[in-house]
């Protein structure tokens, strides 16, 4: 190769390392430094309240395995996941079948459905209290009404996660039945013709053969993401409950977040936020692995 | 196998009359196909009959069953689309097996995971895999049973749609355009191939286009729509030779047919500066139209340009040159009659094969027709019949 080219090579090398230096900087400044941070944070006892940390290798890791608090948040998470994520999945899917198929007022109850999620949900979480309220609740006030006994939703620690559960559900189903609108109406028409004619035009055998198997790389999409959403639930639960009563509503990020701002133990937050990190990247993992397979027709 | 009445076929979609009235019947073993222009309301109608869609008003008849209130899996009609519509989350094996799976499976076995708890069904299930195996075998898809739809090519695609069709034993056989994804060698192969199905299997075919070439040379029959009716039903030989109205005779052909204004006068008629003699046919003066087909016209003095034998008595045109398509084997040349240059005129040859040079036709030409060759429509576009065109007496004396 003659020089003059070879120059050339190597300036427009030069210049796409400059045009691409911007974004690798944010990505780095933004994810990978403070996932590096948090991880030299967790193996040392920093506190927020002292300038003085030592290295302690993996004692905070140890601490919280043989931390009843943590098993306590983890126990409550999964019971709060457990009751959000059928109804955050099912409810959407099936409200967003019944909406699809109708012609008229279509677009009146995406709206419906959709206001939640426009909300803010720290602000509509007060409305809720306040519906919920032991007292002078209107939903207590109707149960009574009805002769049925006063359930106090969040200030018991049988029902405060069913009732965290539903505020969120209220939130997000709205959110997921868009998605799934969006999957069903991607779903060729004449795929449903073509199994009417090869008869298959019962309403279950159009879901099992057609619908349900083209929507899965949206099913997936839902359910990593509300799965996601059911472990990062914190809003609320600080707006609300605060993880109260007797530790009944502590979920995961809350203790995370009790022991970093509250106790000041950072080392130990920090622990709790890679613990975190790796169930988040579980979840992505299945989503793309799934995703792979599913749109891979 | 099955005899298919359809009457009276109306179909509107929010105020617009799609379908005013199909009258059709397709006789058991019979190819028909339905062409029309695009729009016209060939897959309505054809929707109409599997029943994915419910006519307004209207009898469907299935060997004289009347089958218009049943839904589509209650007619056991197969239907291939033109965008093949494969289920592309199954395997070509799963594809083709779901009309049997459908059929001969109850619905609890039919469920995500309904195998598991069905052993007893294995034995159906081994029927509808051999079933499979068989028909693949006859398409020449048997080494692609295994694959997804996105792993085919469009040729082996349009053929695993037919298996899909042809698994179960149906007594009518809808096709909807199943051609016009496929390029131009393969459409002829498929065509071939599609013609060869309907013989061997006898079973009554409603094959939907609007290439009129395919519907010439694939059917016993060929139906013509045009806004939302019937033109003609016939044998595609009768449709171009024997056309009902001056609609069918344009559609039909390519080039299209040549038409001329003309002018019944004291039983002579004049047209394009051509003055003959007529007899028969409805009396008095009256403006017609006279058709006559493109490669019925012998150019004179062109090199290069094979001329028929014309027989019986002739006419002749003069005509301005306007431009040439050469196809190989034939010329089609544009032009306009030289002494009334608004009407064009269109003239198929063929090219001699005596000839190593060029095409070559002069500026001014002249062709010539046997009268026979005429067609004559009133002024409603029917067409008349039973009229004998004779050389006029002052031509002759030209
Ligand atoms: N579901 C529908 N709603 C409203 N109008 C429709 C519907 N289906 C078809 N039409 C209209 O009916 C007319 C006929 O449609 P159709 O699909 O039968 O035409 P076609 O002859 O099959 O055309 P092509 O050759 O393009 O496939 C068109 O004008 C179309 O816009
Ligand atoms: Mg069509």
């Amino acid at each position: 190769m003659s020089a003059p080219a070879s120059l050339l090579m190597r300036r427009q090398r030069r210049l796409a390392y400059w045009l691409v230096a911007p974004a690798v900087l944010l990505i780095l400044v933004i994810y990978v430094v403070p996932m590096i941070l948090v991880f030299a944070a967790s193996l040392t006892d920093y506190t927020l309240v002292s300038d003085y940390w030592e290295f302690v290798g993996l004692d905070n890791y140890r601490r919280m395995f043989g931390d009843p608090q943590f098993a306590n948040a983890l126990h409550n998470t999964l019971i709060y996941a457990l009751v959000f994520l059928p109804g955050a999945f099912f409810t959407p899917l099936f409200l967003a079948i019944a909406i699809q198929s109708r012609r008229r007022f279509r677009s009146f109850f995406e709206v419906i459905y959709f206001m939640p999620v426009t909300s803010t949900l720290t602000a509509m979480a007060l409305v809720w209290s306040a519906l919920m309220d032991s007292r002078q609740g209107i939903i207590n006030n109707s149960l009574q009404a009805l002769g049925l006994p006063a359930i106090n939703f969040l200030g018991s620690p049988d029902t405060v996660l069913y009732a965290l559960a539903g505020i969120s559900l209220w939130s997000v189903i709205g959110f997921n039945m868009v998605l799934f609108l969006a999957g069903l109406t991607a779903i060729p028409q004449n795929l449903y013709y073509a199994a009417a004619v090869d008869g298959a035009d019962h309403p279950v055998d159009r879901f099992f053969r057609v619908t349900w198997p083209m929507l899965a790389p949206t099913s997936v999409f839902v359910a990593v993401t509300s799965s996601i959403t059911a472990f990062k639930l914190f809003d609320v639960v600080a707006m609300l409950t605060q993880g109260k009563p007797a530790h009944a509503s502590e979920v995961f990020l809350y203790l995370t977040f009790l022991e970093g701002f509250e106790y000041f133990n950072m080392g130990y937050s920090a622990a709790l936020s890679v613990f975190f990190l790796g169930i988040i990247f579980l979840f992505a993992l299945v989503q793309t692995l799934l995703a792979d397979r599913a749109g891979r027709y | 196998m099955a005899r298919l009445e359809l009457k009276d076929i109306r179909k509107s979609f929010g105020g617009t009359d799609v379908l005013r009235g199909i009258d059709l019947d397709v006789e058991d073993g019979e190819f028909m196909s339905l062409v029309g222009a695009s729009g016209c309301g060939k897959s309505t109608l054809l929707r109409i009959i599997s029943g994915l869609e419910n006519a307004d008003s209207g009898q469907i008849l299935l060997d004289g069953r009347p089958v218009g209130d049943d839904p589509p899996s209650g007619r056991n009609v197969a239907m291939v689309f033109q965008d093949y519509a494969l289920y592309p989350h199954m395997s070509v094996a799963q594809n083709m097996a779901m009309p049997l799976v459908m059929a001969r499976l109850p619905i609890y076995a039919r469920l995500p995971g309904g195998r598991l708890f069905t052993p007893h069904l294995r034995g159906s299930r081994a029927d509808i895999a051999l079933q499979v195996e068989k028909v693949a075998g006859q398409l020449r898809i048997d080494h692609l049973l295994s694959r997804r739809p996105a792993q085919l090519s469009g040729g082996q695609r349009q053929r695993v749609a037919l298996g899909r069709a042809l698994v179960r034993n149906p007594s009518l056989f809808l096709m909807d355009e199943p051609l016009s994804n496929l390029d131009a060698k393969l459409r002829v192969e498929v065509r071939k191939e599609i013609v060869e199905l309907h013989r061997k299997s006898d079973l009554t075919f409603v094959y939907v286009t609007h290439d009129q070439t395919e519907a010439m040379t694939m059917s016993d029959r060929v139906a013509l729509l045009r806004h939302g009716r019937l033109l003609q039903v016939a044998m595609p030989g009768s449709l171009y030779f024997d056309p009902a109205t001056i609609d069918v005779a344009r559609f039909i052909g390519s080039p299209e047919i040549n038409l001329f204004p003309a002018r019944r006068k004291d039983g002579t008629l004049s047209f394009a500066g051509v003055r003959l003699s007529l007899s028969g046919g409805p009396m008095g003066d009256s403006d017609l139209m006279v058709a006559i087909r493109p490669e019925a016209l012998v150019v004179k003095g062109a090199a290069g340009v094979a001329s028929s034998p014309l027989e019986g008595p002739q006419f002749s045109i003069g005509v301005t040159r306007e431009a040439i398509e050469d196809l190989g084997a034939e010329i089609v040349i544009h032009g306009r009659i030289a002494r009334m240059p608004d009407i064009a005129l269109r003239i198929r040859a063929q090219k001699s094969l005596h000839h190593a040079g060029p095409v070559a036709v002069p500026a001014q030409f002249d062709v010539r027709a046997s009268l026979s060759s005429l067609l004559f429509f009133g002024a409603d576009g029917q067409r008349i019949n039973g009229v004998t065109a004779g050389v006029a007496q002052k031509a002759l004396a030209r």
